[in-house]
């Protein structure tokens, strides 16, 4: 059916391509990755190209960036935080762009995949636990002991492993329900419009003019979604820079 | 019951989740007009949680919701 409104994020193979018994097919999914990809790399690029020490409009977008960024590790992670710099921007800028490309109609949102933010989280993740060990040695393991009486411990300590190993199933599963939950809601939208202006038609054509009642929501939904793209983007970020805080200072405070 | 009826039930019965989601929210969102007006110089230091606060509980809301869409749509 071509109302059902979970077909936008159908992935489709482009170039079908098999190897080994494995499926590893050029879709619509790779093709808006490489695009997103190709679109930060270009943008950045062009953007330094003239180091200039009054930035024109493009390199002040650039600049902003950067120290949009750069701010937000060092207030949630420190000083320390910021060799992490290249990890967390790109993360940020992949899953901002990747969540505004997602929003051009007709496009595929990359971020809307289960597989797409699992992976990052897990990224994210290992690169916590392996800082954390390099760090502190086994030392990490007492991210799980906070400062308690013993008997609060025997009921605080399960608490932080659990909290600990769920981190990467909460911050894959936030980014993709906010987008799923967006772009489902659009389309459901979309197509009380058409079922409305359908109605021209049939016995009760009065009902038709009704469908920009619809249309004046999917505006306004949209503009609700352009918030939402770029609050899971920072969320998701500063999210990683306070997991990272916790790998490089443990409980103390930086 | 047929399995198609007791699917539909059962995804509504998940969106309950977003109840919690809404109080939430509007908890986070209240309890920083409040402090911001009480003590309007500390209010922009506090974007930060306050954005924080909100991705977080709207996320548990969410995850009722992708409960009701793997029901509906698989």
């Amino acid at each position: 059916m071509a109302m059902n409104p979970m077909a936008q994020f159908e992935v489709k193979p482009l170039v079908p391509l098999h190897i080994g018994g494995y499926d590893v097919s050029f879709t619509n999914q790779s093709l808006w990755m490489c695009i997103v990809v190709g679109a930060i790399a270009l943008f950045m690029t062009y953007a330094a190209r003239s180091r200039s020490l009054v930035p024109s409009r493009v390199q002040s977008m650039a600049e902003l960036s950067y120290e949009f960024v750069a701010n937000m590790i060092q207030s949630a992670a420190g000083e320390e935080g910021l060799k992490f710099f290249p990890l967390v921007f790109t993360l940020f800028m992949f899953v901002l762009l990747s969540n505004f490309f997602g929003l051009l109609p007709g496009s595929f949102t990359v971020t809307s995949q289960i597989a797409v933010t699992f992976a990052l989280a897990a990224v994210v993740v290992l690169t916590v636990i392996v800082t954390g060990f390099l760090q502190h040695g086994v030392g990490f393991l007492k991210l799980f002991v906070p400062k308690a009486p013993f008997l609060l411990l025997l009921l605080l300590v399960p608490i932080e492993i659990i909290s600990f190993l769920t981190r990467p199933v909460s911050l894959s599963v936030r980014l993709f329900a906010n987008m799923l939950a967006g772009h489902t809601m659009l389309k459901v939208f979309a197509g009380f419009v058409i079922l409305l202006g359908a109605t021209v038609t049939s016995r009760t054509p009065w009902f038709a003019p009704l469908s920009i009642a619809p249309m004046f929501l999917i505006v306004a939904i949209t503009a609700l979604e352009i918030l939402v793209a770029f609050l899971q983007a920072y969320v998701f970020a500063i999210l990683t820079c306070i997991y990272l805080n916790e790998a490089l200072h443990l409980h103390e405070h930086h | 019951m047929s399995v198609e009826a007791a699917k539909m039930i059962g995804a509504g019965l998940a969106c309950i989740a977003l109840v919690g989601a809404g109080i939430g929210i509007g908890n986070v969102f209240g309890s920083y007009l409040s402090g911001a007006l009480r003590n309007p110089g500390a209010a922009a230091g506090q974007t930060t949680n306050l954005l924080l606060g909100f991705a977080l509980c709207e996320a548990t809301g969410l995850f009722g919701l992708v409960i009701a869409l793997i029901i509906l749509f698989t």
